[in-house]
Order: C-alpha cells, then sequence, then structure tokens
C-alpha cells in the first residue's frame, strides 16, 4: 500500500521517538484505504507539536489558533460539504484551551473526525501538566503532583451524545489507522482519543506503560459499542487496563442532515452576483 | 425649532407593547405623509423598569432627535413622574387617569381612558396600544382609512377577529373626544411620499451581508448586536446562509474564519466585550489572510457596562485590536444607507484583500429608525476575488502565499483546484508551511503588513463634508453622530455662523490625506463623541498632527439630542 502519496516534503520537527511518528503514519495508511483524493480532504489543527501533523500531509491544510480546531473544521464543513474533515489536535489544544469548542461540537455533530494526541502532558511548551495527566505526576508547575481529577474526554463525550467514541494506541498501528478509517465512514463528530507518548516530558505514561495496560476491547464478544452503560463502565478503566477500539458507537442524524444542509447545494458553490434582495427589501417598504 | 414638526415619547413598562404602538404608529404616520424618526431606551430587563420610544414627526426629513417632547403617552403611571422632565413646556402627557388612579386635577394631562375603551371595543387590555395608536393619529389629523389599512396589514396573520378588534379599538380612540376640554391639534403638512424603507441600523447591515453574499453568520446573542443574527436568521433559508449560533465568541470568530477559508463570505456580530474575546481570532484572519467581516454594536463600556444603551467607546480598540501588526479595514457607519452600502463594501474589502474588516456601530443607530428611500441595488456587484470554478481546473504549483507584486495572493478555494492548498497561524513560507526564517518572516510581513497597508490606504471611502469650505469651525464626528451633527451644525450655519461638519465613515486605515486636505490646517476642529476618552481627538491627532481644540463628550449612555449638541456647540464657538 503506498502511503507515498499523502507523505508532503515539509521536514517533520518531532522529537525523535515521539509517538507522533506513528500517528502520522496511521493518517496516512488510512487516507490511503479511504481512497479520497487528496484535494477533497481538509485536515484541521490547533497548536501543538499534534498541530504539525498536517502540515507532513499531502492534504488542504488549516493550522490555526491552540484551541480553536474545531470551530474552523465545523464552519468548513458546513459551507463545503464535499470537504473530508479531520481534526489533529492535543490533549492541551483539545480538551484544555478548546474545551468549550469540544463540548459543543459534539452536539452539534458535524461530520468530522477528530483524532487527539493524548500524550497526557504539554510537550511543546516543555513539560507542563495537561487536562488528562494522572493525578500525582510532577512537573516544574505542578510540584507536589497534580491534584486535579483526570479528565476523561470520552466518558464526557459518550454523555454529550457522541455517536463514535473511540481509543487507540500508536504502537498498535494497523490498528489505530481501521479506527481512523472507520471514524471517517461514521457520518457525524468522531472522536479518537490517541494514546501517543512524549519521549521528552512524560516519565510516567511511556510506550511500556502504556503496552503493559493497553487490550483490544472486540477481542471481549460480549462487549456492545451500542450499550451507553456499557461504556461508561469500560471508560472507568484507566490504572491497571485500558481499552482501545471502538468503545461507543451510535448512528444519529448529522448536522447536515438535521438543517438539511445535505440536500441543498453548499453555500461555497453558490453564485453571489444576483442576489436577489429587492424582494426581502419589500417587507420593509412602507 | 418651529411647528413644522412634533416629538411624541411613549413610555412603560418594559413588555407593555411599546414597541408595537411604535411599529403601527410608524407605518400610520409614515402612510399619512410624515417623515419620521424613531429611537429606543430600554433597560437590560424582559419585563417591568422603564422603556420609551421617541418618535420625531415632520413634514422634512429628519433623522436625529430632539431633547424635550411635545407629547408623551404614559403607559403606566410612573412613567408620568420619570419624563415630565423632558417634556416642552406647552407639551401634554395622554394618560388613563381613571387606571393610574390619578385624582388631582393636573393641567397638562389629557385623560384618555385607554383601559376601558380597549376592554369595550376588544374585550382585552392588550388593545390598549391601537386605541393609543388612533388616538395620536387623531390629534395629527390623519385619515382613518391609513389606519385601518395598516393595522389589517399589521394583524393579517391573527385573523379577521384580531384585525377587527383591533380596527375597532383604533376607532375608539380615533373618535375619543370627551375630554372636558380642548382637544389638542398638531397640523403639521403632511407630502405625498414615495414607498420609503422603515428599518433600523441593525437591520440594514444584516440586508447589507445578504446582498453582499455572506453565506455564513455566526454570533453568539450580545446586545445591541443580536438583532443583526435574527435578521439574517429570518432570511437565511431563501439565500441559503448557513447562520450557527455559536457557543462564545472565540467559536464565533474562529467559524467566520473556517467557513471564509473554506470559500464563503463569513461573518460575526457582537458588542465591545465579545469583540474583546475575538482579539487573537481577528489577529488569526490577519495572519492567514483571511477575509471575514465582524460588526461590532457598542455600548458602553467597561466590561458589562450599559447593556442596552448607546456609546462610541471602542474606536480605539477596534482599530487595534488584534496582537502583532496586520492590517484591518474599520468603517463607521453613521446613516441607514451607509450601514447598508458600507457592510456590501467590507465584504468587498474583506475578500479582495484578505483582511478582517469591523463595521463600528452602536445601540443608537442599531435602534433608530427613518424613512430611507429604498437602496440603489444596481450598485451592488459582488465582484468575487477568488480562483473561480472554471480558472480552479487549469491553476497548477499552488502556493497560498505567493510573492506577488501588490503582496496579495490569489485564494483558492479548497477542493476546487487539483492542489492543497496551507494555510498557518505560524509564520509561514509561500507554501503555507511552518519557519523560523528571519529572512521569510521579514519578506511575510511586506507583503502581507506593509504592502496592503498601502494598497489599503488607496481605498478609504471618504469623509462626508458639510459647508467646510467657508467654515471656520469644523465639528468633527463618526459613526452615529452623522445626522445629529449635521442637522446642529446646519441650524447653527443659518443662524449665521460659520460653521461646518465633517463625518467619517472609515476610521481605519485613518483618512489622514482627505483630512489635510479638507482641514488645510486653517480650521478650528471640535470633536463630538459618545466616549469619555476623546478618542476621535486623540486618534487624529496621532494620524494628522492636527489638535482638536475641544471635544464634546457624552457618556451618559444615551445619544445626543440635537438641542443638547447645539447648547454645547454654541458654549465653544
Amino acid at each position: 500500500m503506498d502511503a507515498h502519496r499523502f507523505r508532503s516534503s515539509d521536514p517533520i520537527a518531532w522529537c525523535p521517538g515521539c509517538g507522533n511518528f506513528g500517528l502520522l503514519k496511521a493518517v496516512q495508511k488510512a487516507l490511503e484505504k479511504l481512497d479520497i483524493s487528496s484535494n477533497k480532504i481538509l485536515l484541521v489543527s490547533g497548536i501543538g507539536q499534534a498541530a504539525k501533523l498536517p502540515h507532513y500531509v499531502i492534504a488542504n491544510c488549516f493550522n490555526g489558533l491552540h484551541g480553536r480546531a474545531l470551530p474552523v473544521a465545523a464552519a468548513a464543513k458546513m459551507v463545503n460539504k464535499e470537504l473530508t474533515v479531520l481534526v489533529t489536535t492535543g490533549d492541551g489544544d483539545c480538551y484544555g484551551e478548546g474545551g468549550n469548542h469540544f463540548v459543543h461540537n459534539i452536539r452539534r455533530n458535524v461530520d468530522i473526525t477528530v483524532i487527539v494526541h493524548n500524550n497526557q502532558i504539554y510537550g511543546l511548551t516543555k513539560g507542563q501538566a495537561s487536562p488528562t495527566s494522572d493525578p500525582g505526576v510532577v512537573t516544574k508547575v505542578q510540584t507536589h503532583g497534580v491534584i486535579l481529577e483526570r479528565f476523561n474526554p470520552l466518558e464526557l463525550a459518550v454523555s454529550l451524545g457522541a455517536g463514535f467514541v473511540a481509543r487507540g494506541f500508536v504502537s498498535k498501528n494497523d490498528h489505530l489507522t481501521d479506527l481512523i478509517v472507520e471514524g471517517v465512514k461514521h457520518n457525524g463528530f468522531s472522536l479518537i482519543d490517541v494514546l501517543q507518548p512524549c519521549v521528552s516530558f512524560n516519565r510516567k505514561n511511556t510506550y511500556k506503560w502504556y503496552s503493559e495496560r493497553v487490550y483490544d476491547i472486540s477481542e471481549d464478544d460480549s462487549y456492545d459499542p451500542c450499550d451507553k452503560i456499557a461504556a461508561y463502565v469500560k471508560l472507568e478503566e484507566w490504572e491497571d487496563k485500558i481499552p482501545i477500539g471502538i468503545i461507543y458507537k451510535k448512528d444519529k442524524a448529522s448536522y447536515h442532515e438535521k438543517s438539511g444542509l445535505d440536500k441543498r447545494i453548499a453555500p461555497v458553490e453558490e453564485e453571489i452576483d444576483a442576489i436577489d434582495i429587492k424582494s426581502v427589501l419589500q417587507d420593509y417598504l412602507v | 425649532m418651529d411647528a413644522d414638526e412634533l416629538t411624541i415619547r411613549i413610555a412603560g413598562e418594559a413588555g407593555q407593547g411599546m414597541q408595537t404602538i411604535g411599529t403601527a404608529l410608524s407605518a400610520i404616520l409614515k402612510k399619512g405623509g410624515y417623515y419620521l424618526f424613531t429611537n429606543k431606551d430600554y433597560m437590560s430587563r424582559i419585563r417591568g423598569g422603564n422603556n420609551f420610544m421617541q418618535m420625531r414627526i415632520s413634514c422634512r426629513p429628519v433623522d436625529a432627535l430632539r431633547g424635550r417632547c411635545d407629547l408623551m403617552m404614559a403607559l403606566n403611571r410612573e412613567s408620568i413622574n420619570i419624563h415630565k422632565g423632558s417634556l416642552d413646556k406647552k407639551g401634554y402627557i395622554i394618560a388613563d387617569k381613571g387606571k393610574f388612579g390619578i385624582k388631582e386635577d393636573t393641567h397638562n394631562i389629557i385623560d384618555v381612558p385607554l383601559h376601558k375603551l380597549a376592554l369595550k371595543t376588544g374585550g382585552d387590555e392588550i388593545y390598549v396600544n391601537s386605541v393609543a395608536c388612533g388616538f395620536i393619529a387623531s390629534l395629527l389629523h390623519i385619515d382613518f382609512s391609513i389606519i385601518d389599512a395598516t393595522l389589517t396589514q399589521i394583524f393579517a396573520k391573527k385573523g379577521k377577529e384580531v384585525i377587527e378588534n383591533n380596527r375597532k379599538a383604533a376607532a375608539s380612540g380615533y373618535e375619543y373626544d370627551d375630554l372636558h376640554r380642548e382637544k389638542p391639534s398638531y397640523k403639521i403638512r403632511p407630502s405625498d411620499l414615495p414607498e420609503h424603507l422603515l428599518i433600523d441600523g441593525n437591520q440594514a447591515i444584516a440586508l447589507g451581508a445578504i446582498a453582499a453574499g455572506c453565506k455564513f453568520y455566526t454570533a453568539y446573542p450580545m446586545t445591541p448586536s443580536t438583532s443583526i443574527l435574527n435578521t439574517v436568521a429570518h432570511h437565511a433559508d431563501r439565500f441559503n446562509i448557513v447562520v450557527e449560533q455559536a457557543e462564545d465568541e472565540i467559536a464565533a470568530i474562529n467559524m467566520a474564519v473556517g467557513a471564509s477559508f473554506a470559500g464563503v463570505r463569513a461573518m460575526t456580530g457582537t458588542s465591545g466585550g465579545g469583540l474583546a474575546l475575538m482579539g487573537e481570532g481577528v489577529s488569526l484572519a490577519g495572519m492567514t489572510e483571511t477575509g471575514v467581516v465582524i460588526a461590532d454594536s457598542q455600548r458602553p463600556g467597561p466590561a458589562t457596562g450599559l447593556p442596552t444603551r448607546t456609546e462610541q467607546g471602542d474606536l480605539n480598540f477596534a482599530i487595534h485590536l488584534g496582537h502583532g501588526d496586520f492590517v484591518k479595514a474599520v468603517y463607521s457607519p453613521g446613516t441607514i444607507e451607509e450601514a447598508f452600502y458600507l457592510t456590501i463594501k467590507a465584504f468587498t474589502i474583506a475578500e479582495r484583500y484578505q483582511i478582517p474588516v469591523i463595521i463600528l456601530t452602536d445601540q443608537h443607530l442599531a435602534d433608530s429608525v427613518y424613512n430611507v428611500k429604498c437602496f440603489d441595488l444596481s450598485k451592488v456587484l459582488n465582484k468575487r476575488f477568488l480562483i473561480s470554478k472554471k480558472d480552479a481546473e487549469c491553476t497548477k504549483n499552488y502556493m497560498r502565499y505567493a510573492l506577488t507584486e501588490n503582496g496579495i495572493s490569489p485564494k483558492a478555494v479548497p477542493s476546487w483546484i487539483k492542489d492543497v492548498i496551507y494555510a498557518d497561524s505560524d509564520e509561514h513560507t509561500e507554501e503555507g508551511h511552518i519557519t523560523e526564517s528571519s529572512r521569510v518572516r521579514v519578506s511575510m510581513m511586506r507583503k502581507r503588513y506593509c504592502k496592503r497597508l498601502d494598497l489599503l490606504r488607496n481605498e478609504i471611502t471618504a469623509p462626508a463634508a458639510d459647508n467646510v469650505e467657508d467654515a471656520d469651525v469644523v465639528c468633527l464626528g463618526f459613526g452615529s453622530t452623522r445626522n445629529v451633527i449635521k442637522e446642529a451644525c446646519a441650524v447653527l450655519k443659518a443662524e449665521g455662523n460659520k460653521i461646518g461638519a465633517v463625518h467619517l465613515p472609515q476610521v481605519w486605515p485613518f483618512p489622514a490625506r482627505q483630512l489635510q486636505n479638507l482641514f488645510n490646517g486653517k480650521k478650528r476642529i471640535i470633536t463630538i463623541e459618545n466616549n469619555a476618552g476623546a478618542q476621535l481627538a486623540g486618534l487624529l491627532r496621532r494620524e494628522t498632527g492636527f489638535a482638536a481644540e475641544s471635544s464634546i463628550l457624552s457618556y451618559d449612555g444615551r445619544p445626543f439630542s440635537v438641542d443638547s449638541l447645539m447648547d454645547s456647540i454654541k458654549e465653544r464657538i
């Protein structure tokens, strides 16, 4: 399989051994599998090491502000539905700075696929805790160890009504590739939280730490990803074992279906040189 | 002034129907052949308190408010005390003395039993509004057929019974003459008027956006900008406009940028506090060279301030909004027409120069209505400044930030061209990838900022000047003070003063060259502004070197009235 078609020539700025390399590979392989033309793909990112990923892929790219990828992605998809829109963001970018957009874009259910590079730390700013950091982790700021509850993005997403909630691990690369493919295929907001070790700043949650804990949820025949309560229970698992795979899935009407945008021509295709404002002005004439 | 005009103030609690009376009366008076100017004064609450609507009626075009009213309709008892100070010495208060329990004989209260009449004709107190309309119209000797036709039109959707009740209620008010005194009579000469638009400043902005081909409008509701959102939403289906309420103002500006990047004309609207949240997003638009339009409908600050009142306190803030050096344009419409046409211009400039453009308006213009000729749509061309779908087919080796002669890189719509587009909030190469090269940084700043600023300086909407040539003193303003300054200066000139007025419909880039030509270094300049910081005077000084001799400042949350402004100007000249 030739993922070369999606690899751009921009030199990569990540640390050797960074979990992002695996994520990049999975994204490229997934795009190859999906066989979508590169000019129809839009990768949106915020700021952080994760946010550099779109530059390394041959696809449209909007690398915006820290925490603000989701509004850009949602709006771009709303007006230009021909684009397949993915967001590559980080745990700080998506769950911290961008928290409010995370919550409300799940509610909007615009057809975008959100891939979160979750390394449980702030990498680019050199080692502060992130919302998903484990309690007790010591940093230059959290000098006595993190005392805040660990942010549980997948459980929050399920409770907000997200229709595709999944977790991946960069070392299980083919598995992650398939999750991305499924996420893109899902019509609506898809969340894929990806365990992605930061070799420079996260001394606790390393490749070894994750490898000892992750297990593929689909190996459990009794698990039903359509069962919301079962999903809540699964998503409480963390310290000893971490389930990866599609944790929760439910087909529901997307933003475009609910708003009728799927039936109309995309706003971007509208000609604007002959807007019939005259008939509207009639309403206001006395 | 003179007996060719009349100012009516209708006051009561929020929720009492001032709005309804105002709309009906406006239509009735316009059809009766009058020019009118209405403005709204309301509190930040849904019920109770005290709000009023003021209507200036004239045989000549009027577009600014008077400081005193000639007639006051009190919809509740409290209004009498609250507003009697604004009533002209020879003015009258229309009140339902029976309902309000007023037993004293007060010489200037005209007792009209609105509630009794409403119950008698329509069987419900809600008809008080129509009774009031009928009574007021009768004082102006407007033909009842006009009232009849107007109410029929307004209540068309509510069915025959409601129309008939309103008609009967209005008739009872119109015919009521049991006043135990002479009924006031106002004979203002009507004219044979063509159809006029009766819309407020916010509606004009919304209609301008629609006319300009805006296809994405997003906002977080914030007084006094919300009616732009409502008006666009009302017409959205018809024009295939996506209207999406944002979860916060940061989402709003970023969504507008995203929609614009994806190929449509996009806009958001807010007030000062929301604009503050949009700072980084506006900077993003500048850095990524994404055109976007932002309406700031100002209200008094700082912070929450006076949510429903008016001010021009965001001037400095708006022109400097967003960190770093990048180009933006800021328009400051002062009339209903400017609100419409400048909004259309904003979209053209935003798209052509790939910059954020702010429309600086305020609660006063947002909520003012006066007769306006229907807009000349032949001027609305909506030429696009991006690579068309047709040209996209043969576009090759596309670079979003290609260095060009004039600094503007052709904009492609993602999915239309075969190539991919990289856009970045980091400093970037021509291809759009992240760079830290000092050489590239300098060339990008020259492209995006230096060259573009020069281009924008050649695109300035000229200041409007009245009687400046022969003037010794020039009153300078921007935005919604346009009409009141113009009228005050015209009257003062007629009284023999050598005075002129200049209005700035665009405050950024600042029209330095134009003002240098106009003022010629020889005029005495007085700035007139609704803020405490004399911001326009400061801006004038920084950009042209001209020092205003003084500034007339009002920051009580209310607009200038012609009368108070004239007094203030006279004190200084």
